[in-house]
């Protein structure tokens, strides 16, 4: 039995792992055939692709195709969005200051002010108001989706690369490897996570600054467009969390490594990487899509924890996290302001968790409870 | 077993060892010191501050200092921010605040998460089952700053109710107990439909079925118990996590608890503060899931310890 840590933002990969075991049959599957099953008896079924099945399963399931319709719709309001609005998540507009959003009513000194400024005031000018600096909440709500989706993905294609590496090193090699690398995985699950991705991600970040404005050159100039914090935090998640990556590789690998085709690969002369490369990860692919798409709510929580405890992403970049901190101090005069990104983000994570949870299933349908 | 302990109790002093040294190394990778401030004190001063604490020598050095200390049970004194105060008694002022939220968190979460597993097992495939699975999905998809924040708009701020902020009296208790045991309340009662699910599945709950036990009896004494053991594993270490306090829980409504001060130890760079609370939490951690180790052979007998512990 293994360890599990509740409070940690490690995905909950068990029920991935038992894609592994042999499958046991289920008083279930001893029923009679109905017509539908029957006619598929019958007919000569075409050859179905691995995904081509997986998706004709997945679009069954009614709940996962409606979160995959709700992050479609959030990443077009993320990356499309901001075009139609037509501010910058950075503008602010004098004399639009505290602008409440179009179903309250304004208030006297902001009327005024926008008065002394030479502004006329629209409700529908800015949908969800503006912040104190007079910029326009909206926009910013679709650049902070945009930046917690990308350190969603980001970070899981980092966490998806590690793992996969250390993952099928480890399974494959076998014997002292496989052991020196498991206690390392088993040291880093006992840890408590929060606490280290806190401090490593202040050191990161507070040291990719200071790199970022001491040298110049292309890579810095890179690192700077990305964002330094930005950058800090794909790497504090990379750093903690491959171990659940590797967990489920590794046993894979360990599976698969047995297979005829494997021995056949050596005997020809094929090289460990080679086999690694070109015959084990493929055959992992499952296991991985599924890991990797319920990692990317779990990125996003983090993202959003550290940003609402002021250690994440900072000004003038906002995320999710960061503009929910922002609305904690007005919460009593603006509580519009903390509820509309809180609701978008666990709308966010809600649809990447059921999605993935869907796309398990349909990977691997004897799973489904 | 006693080999087997042996090795578990050596492995966790090893884990801390690591995660000690990791954190005083990242630690010291955060730019800036404890002395800076707005007012930075005159080059002479710092020098003799950072020798009145030993930073002044290479860092292998004060990483090894600090261990010396550390096993003789001191873990040195407040840099900034209640200066010159012991580690060791901040944090028994700060941990009771904390462990008296997080203790109700526990009871919570496991007093009603348990049995809602339970119920959606009980009633696999029903309607109720459906609700109580997009309510629990639900509960492990919002981050709890949020729920704590919904909670304190609604309960506090619009329907008044409910204060607030501090600790003062025990209506304020329950705010910061439901926010903080949510998440682990629906991850508990997952966990525990679908290992109840797995054990419906198995022979002996045939057996009881054909000697004509009631339901009620066959999911209460027979299913529970052997589907408990993996709730048991959660359970351990999320004793250690919400007693120390969540982070954001204490941000959000302001209780003067260890994991806020965490927080403000980072912001300040307060080196001794930061270390004594990672090792204390860390410790913790690694004993509970020490305790939980040992609790498996205790609930489960089958289980072999000589193996690694691996069921």
């Amino acid at each position: 039995m293994k360890k599990k840590n509740i409070m940690t933002l490690h995905p909950d990969v068990d029920t991935i792992l038992k894609m592994n075991e042999p499958y046991i049959p289920r008083p279930e599957d001893y029923e009679r055939a109905d017509e539908h099953e029957k006619e598929g008896f019958i007919t000569k079924a075409k050859s179905v692709s691995y995904w081509a099945d997986a998706w004709r399963r997945l679009k069954k399931n009614k709940v996962a195709m409606i979160a995959l319709c709700v992050i479609i719709f959030l990443v077009l309001f993320a990356f499309v969005g901001p075009a139609f609005t037509g501010y910058s998540y950075s503008m602010q507009m004098r004399g639009e200051e505290n602008w409440p959003p179009v179903w309250e009513k304004p208030q006297e000194s902001v009327l005024r002010k926008a008065e002394t400024d030479g502004v006329t005031f629209d409700p529908w000018k800015h949908v969800l108001g503006t912040d104190n600096l007079g910029r326009d909440n909206l926009t910013r709500l679709m650049y902070g989706t945009r930046i917690s989706l990308c350190i969603g993905i980001a970070a899981t294609l980092i966490v998806v690369v590690i793992g996969s590496i250390v993952g099928s090193i480890a399974g494959y090699a076998g014997g002292a490897v496989d052991v020196i690398i498991m206690r390392v995985t088993e040291i880093i699950y006992s840890i408590p996570d929060v606490l280290i991705i806190l401090l490593l991600s202040t050191a990161i970040k507070a040291n990719l600054t200071e790199y970022i404005n001491s040298h110049t050159g292309w890579w810095p100039e890179f690192l700077n467009t990305m964002g330094g914090n930005l950058v800090g935090i794909f790497i504090t998640f990379g750093l903690i969390y491959w171990v659940s990556m590797s967990r489920i590789i590794r046993g894979q690998v360990l599976m698969l490594k047995q297979q005829e085709y494997v021995t056949a690969a050596r005997a020809l002369g094929a090289s460990s990487s080679r086999i690694i490369r070109r015959h084990l990860l493929p055959n992992c692919i499952g296991q991985l899509v599924v890991t990797a798409c319920l990692q990317i709510p779990s990125a996003i929580f983090l993202e959003s924890f550290l940003s609402f405890l002021g250690m994440g992403v900072s000004a003038p970049l906002t995320s999710l996290g960061s503009m929910a901190s922002d609305g904690l101090s007005g919460i009593y005069t603006y509580p519009y302001r903390l509820i509309v990104p809180a609701i978008v983000l666990s709308v966010l994570i809600l649809s990447f968790n059921l999605f993935g949870d869907g796309l398990r299933d349909a990977l691997d349908p004897r799973l489904k409870k | 077993m006693a080999s087997y302990l042996v090795k578990r109790v050596l492995m966790a002093l090893l884990a801390l060892l690591i995660i000690t040294c990791v954190t005083f190394i990242i630690m010291n990778l955060v730019p800036g010191g404890p002395f800076m401030s707005e007012k930075a004190p005159s080059p002479e001063v710092l020098a003799a501050l950072e020798a009145k604490y030993g930073l002044n020598k290479p860092i292998g050095e004060q990483l090894i200092n600090y261990l010396k200390d550390v096993l003789r049970g001191d873990f040195g004194v407040s840099f900034r921010m209640q200066k010159n105060r012991p580690v060791i008694e901040i944090i028994q002022d700060l941990f009771p605040v904390s462990a008296r939220v997080g203790l109700f968190a526990v009871i919570n979460a496991v007093l009603i998460g348990i049995p809602i597993g339970c119920l959606a097992a009980y009633n696999r495939g029903k309607v109720l089952d459906s609700a109580l699975r997009v309510v629990m999905t639900i509960g492990i998809s919002i981050p709890s700053f949020v729920v704590a924040t919904l909670l304190l708009i609604l309960l506090s701020v619009n329907l008044k109710i409910l204060p607030g902020m501090g600790l003062t009296d025990w209506r304020n208790y329950i705010m910061p107990c439901f926010a903080l045991s949510f998440y682990p309340m629906c991850y508990i009662g997952r966990m525990t439909r679908s290992s109840m699910l797995d054990a419906i599945n198995a022979d002996y709950i045939r057996t009881a079925r054909a000697k004509g036990l009631s339901s009620g009896r066959i999911i209460f004494k027979h299913a529970l118990r052997n589907s408990l053991i993996p709730v048991v594993t959660y359970i351990g270490p999320m004793i250690a996590y919400l007693l120390t306090g969540g982070f954001v829980v204490e941000t959000v409504f302001s209780i003067p608890g260890l994991g806020r001060y965490f927080i403000q130890s980072i912001l300040n760079r307060d080196y001794p503060i930061i270390m004594g609370t990672t090792v204390f939490l860390a410790a913790f951690v690694i004993m509970m899931n020490l305790v939980v180790d040992i609790l498996y052979k205790v609930i489960d007998p089958r289980i072999n310890l000589s193996n690694g512990g691996e069921a």
